[in-house]
């Protein structure tokens, strides 16, 4: 159901709360809704203090999904699919995780969620970034970048190459594909990691185990790529 | 391997972008948002949307476009234009906006460069340089290249950089409009001069000027108007040409 006021229009599905999207939205007419068991998708936004989930709506709009901003644990709980996307500073952003028990209900999640950024970061055990243990659920340190020559710029930020991709988030991928970055701290490579981005030393620019998948890459900002890939989450 | 990035910036009054050269004479090119898609769609890398109104109505009217832009494009896109404090970066970036650019608020009170990477992260603060070469060396000006002020070029960036500027987008007003290539020198100081990327700007008029950017000046990125506007460069053909050149370029 739609409602329009002047600029905005809000998305009101029940029992879900509402999400605002500009009008402008484009709702791509090649890309059907996506149909779970003869019900529309539900798609779940975790809501945390980390900045910029504008432009996930923005894609996931794109791919015809209404999702919706959340951090009530019985609605997350109930989604088909549950987005952790995110820009922000790791212990403040788990410090809101905690006091919210947000942590407990996302290792305990059973639907794919794709930690996206930051997301993917606060999925580790633990984060150089205001030495803060995280979530735990990929059993490996988040370490700051530390640039070893002077073109190592810090943050690593702009497009670059996913190679050894191995995750449905990948289905269909020629190697060597161009992905959205913008980070200054990074997972090693791990028993995880679902693809290897090279920036100072390899990283895993992807993730994965059992339910929980992850990008250290903007997929929402890496264009038709970054599009194929959410597609090929909301199709898990 | 990281890419070199190609940057079309779009000069936005009343809604319509325009491109200047010389930073004066505005020609008409058409609507931002269709114009961003396209560009997005022929494989530029990011996009600069600078608001060059200065009346409150044409602020709203670029915020609306913000909203428009971010609701259809899937690469990332910088804003600027009239952000002198943080509620405008507030209002751009809930607006859509990945990035911000910065420049004569900043010259004129170098905190606000904290503020915004305190409040929101280094990521979304672009320090925009005008500066003009003469005897004295390098100057930075205000207000769009009319009003010069004490600062050097290098030192200016340097602070940007140790203030948590998280890009330099430098203009060199000598060869902007100009066409004969960018400031190749003076991007290569910066470059390995400063911890974070360089965005070079003002001067491309051929292929070879990008080229000579990346490989000359170690630039991170080049951003370019008028060649891509009037379509005297394609996208594809100017990445075809920096890859088969060696350069790491997204296609």
């Amino acid at each position: 159901m739609f409602s329009f006021t002047k600029n905005i229009f809000f998305i009101t599905l029940h029992p879900f709360t509402r999400v605002c999207v500009p009008t402008h939205a484009h709702f791509c007419a090649h890309n059907a809704i996506i149909i779970v068991k003869g019900n529309k998708m539900k798609v779940a936004i975790v809501k945390y203090n980390a900045g910029n989930i504008y432009s996930v709506i923005h894609a996931l709009a794109r791919l015809g999904v209404e999702p919706i901003l959340t951090d009530d644990p019985a609605l997350l709980a109930s989604a088909d699919k549950v987005l952790f996307p995110g820009q922000g500073e790791a212990s403040n952003a788990m410090k809101y995780l905690r006091e919210h028990k947000l942590d407990e209900m996302i290792r305990n999640l059973k639907q794919p969620l794709l930690g996206i950024c930051i997301g993917q970061q606060l999925l580790c055990s633990h984060s150089e970034e205001g030495d803060v243990d995280c979530l735990g659920i990929f059993d490996t340190k988040v370490c700051k970048f530390m640039p070893e020559r002077q073109e190592d710029k810090v943050p690593h930020m702009g497009w670059n190459t996913l190679r050894d991709t191995r995750s449905l988030l990948f289905k269909d991928f020629a190697n060597e594909e161009y992905a959205y970055f913008v980070h200054s701290y990074y997972v090693p490579l791990c028993k995880e990691t679902a693809a290897v981005t090279d920036y100072i030393q390899p990283f895993s620019s992807a993730m994965h185990r059992d339910n929980f998948y992850a990008t250290q890459f903007h997929p929402e900002k890496s264009g038709s790529v970054g599009e194929r890939i959410l597609k090929n989450f909301l199709e898990i | 391997m990281l890419a070199k990035r190609i940057i079309p910036c779009l000069d936005v009054k009343d809604g319509m972008t325009v491109k200047g050269t010389n930073f004066v004479n505005l020609r008409q090119a058409g609507d931002p948002v269709e114009l961003g898609r396209t560009y997005s769609e022929q494989g530029a890398d990011e996009l600069v949307f600078l608001d060059i109104t200065a009346s409150h109505e044409g602020r709203k009217t670029f915020t609306d476009m913000v909203q428009r832009v971010a609701a259809t494009l899937s690469i990332p896109f910088t804003v600027g234009g009239g952000i002198n404090e943080l509620k405008d970066v507030d209002r751009l970036l809930s607006a859509g906006a990945d990035k911000v650019s910065i420049n004569s608020a900043a010259l004129r009170r170098p905190e606000l460069i904290d503020e915004i990477a305190n409040h929101f992260g280094s990521q979304v603060c672009v320090v925009a340089i005008d500066a003009r070469m003469d005897e004295q060396g390098w100057t930075c000006y205000m207000n769009g290249g009319r009003i010069p002020t004490e600062r050097s070029l290098f030192d200016w960036a340097k602070e940007a950089n140790e203030r948590g500027a998280g890009e330099i987008l430098f203009t060199s007003m000598n060869h902007d409009g100009v066409k004969t290539g960018f400031a190749n020198d003076a991007l290569a100081q910066l470059s390995t001069s400063l911890t974070i990327p360089v965005i070079a700007s003002g001067g491309a008029g051929a292929m070879e000027h990008f080229r000579d950017a990346f490989t000359l000046g170690h630039a991170d990125a080049a951003l370019a108007a008028s060649v891509f506007h009037f379509g005297e460069i394609g996208i594809p053909q100017l990445k075809d040409y920096l890859r088969k050149e060696g350069i790491a370029v997204r296609l």
